[in-house]
């Protein structure tokens, strides 16, 4: 049977993914952020997943305004990196499961989640820096990756909530899968930070601190958190958060937090991650 | 213009459905800006270039001004606003520290020192100016 054995959440800042690209990963100013990614590298290689399910916003790469799925689930064979302005990223092309993303799309659907599927979509800084970060500069990604793409730029993304029961629908359908798939799940975006207007530059400790412990003790707290309180404490793009419940609800209400790394700043941004396995 | 809570935080203009609206074809004219020969095009006659959009005038003002704010208000969002900016050849920090009215290296130096602090930043009311 196919399961989701562990979810991972990082922030995936463009920024990050330019240094690496541009040959500055062993600068003072970035040095710390990639060290502390090096443990988590490390503990994906052993754990050695089949698929990697990877929940992340698209920043008007593939989606302008002209369509805004609020979920949209990459069911192609592959994803190419998006040109965000200075051309494509130098990283793999992303390898997807049309097997696993197609059950997973039927099966939630069913389940009450009216996702969008999507057969041809460009993957920018969103879902690369989490690849980059968690796999390291590969020739070949090591694994096939499904996109979720969630709207988190035009408002209102969805709620806390309703992203913590779509991880629940999520878990279902992986297990309802009769493939023998070791699934990890990614949960992008974030911590507190915001990049327009004269608040820029926004970060708050505290808030990203306590989301961190809750995340693995009070799941449900932090589902019932309102829209307000994301942008009023963790800055108008700290709302990007609420995807980091999609990955929470799609593991066991009881979790381990393997590790966890925190740091400021990387660009604008405050820089949270964090491994949580099911407890069984 | 519908009161909303979120216009209560200070410096902070959340892209919703009234700013959608408003904002459609100012963000639409920076979507065009990810093909390399519309920068080209856009570049060689700014003013021609935008008469493709159907933009305000008030818009069309401040896109030529580069007043990274003032496209904000008239409907921007960020991450369409910043690909005026690539093209421009500005980072997001650059654009960050420009709407705050900081230099760069300022706003570099605060977000070393690890940002800014969430106290007397979270309401208009708390500062009050509301």
């Amino acid at each position: 049977m196919a399961d989701i054995v562990a979810g991972i959440a990082t922030s995936h800042v463009p920024a990050i993914g330019a240094a690496l690209d541009n040959g500055k990963a062993g600068t003072p100013y970035w040095r710390p952020l990639f060290d502390g990614y090096k443990p988590s590298q490390d503990y994906l290689k052993a754990l050695n997943p089949d698929v990697v399910i990877l929940v992340y916003n698209d920043h008007a790469s593939a989606f302008s305004l002209e369509i805004i799925p609020t979920f949209a689930l990459g069911c192609a064979a592959e994803f190419a990196p998006a040109d965000e302005g200075w051309g494509p990223r130098p990283v793999p092309i992303v390898q997807g499961h049309p097997e696993l993303a197609w059950h997973i799309a039927q099966s939630v659907i069913l389940d009450e989640f009216d996702l969008t599927i999507v057969n041809k979509m460009d993957v920018d800084h969103g879902l690369t820096v989490p690849l980059s970060l968690l796999f390291g500069q590969v020739k070949e990604w090591p694994c096939p990756v499904i996109p979720l793409a969630v709207n988190v730029v035009q408002y209102p993304p969805p709620t806390g909530h309703r992203c913590y029961m779509l991880g629940k629908a999520l878990r279902r359908a992986v297990q309802s899968c009769d493939k023998d798939l070791k699934v990890v799940i990614f949960g992008t975006g974030g911590m507190s930070h915001q990049l327009q207007g004269p608040r820029a530059g926004l970060i708050n400790p505290d808030f990203d601190r306590a989301f961190l412990d809750n995340l693995t003790a009070d799941p449900q707290k932090l589902a019932a958190m309102p829209h307000i309180d994301y942008l009023r404490e963790a800055g108008s793009e700290g709302i990007e958060l609420v995807m980091w419940l999609i990955m929470r609800g799609a593991l066991d209400d009881a979790v381990r937090e393997v590790r966890r790394f925190y740091h400021v700043p990387a660009s604008n941004t405050a820089v949270g991650h964090i491994i949580l396995e099911n407890r069984g | 213009m519908t009161e909303k809570p979120y216009h209560d935080i200070p410096g902070t203009i959340v892209f919703d459905a009234e700013q959608s609206r408003r904002g459609y074809h100012l963000n639409m004219f920076c979507m065009s800006l990810m093909k390399d020969a519309n920068r080209k095009a856009f570049k060689t006659d700014e003013a021609g270039y935008l008469d493709r959009f159907a933009l305000t005038p008030a818009q069309r003002k401040v896109l030529l001004a580069r007043d990274w704010n003032g496209m904000l208000a008239e409907g921007g969002n960020i991450y369409f606003t910043s690909k005026l900016a690539a093209t421009d050849g500005l980072s997001f920090q650059q654009i960050a520290a420009i709407m705050t009215g900081s230099s760069q290296e300022d706003y570099a130096a605060m977000m070393l020192a690890g940002g800014r602090p969430i106290a007397g930043n979270r309401s208009k009311k708390e500062n009050g100016d509301g």
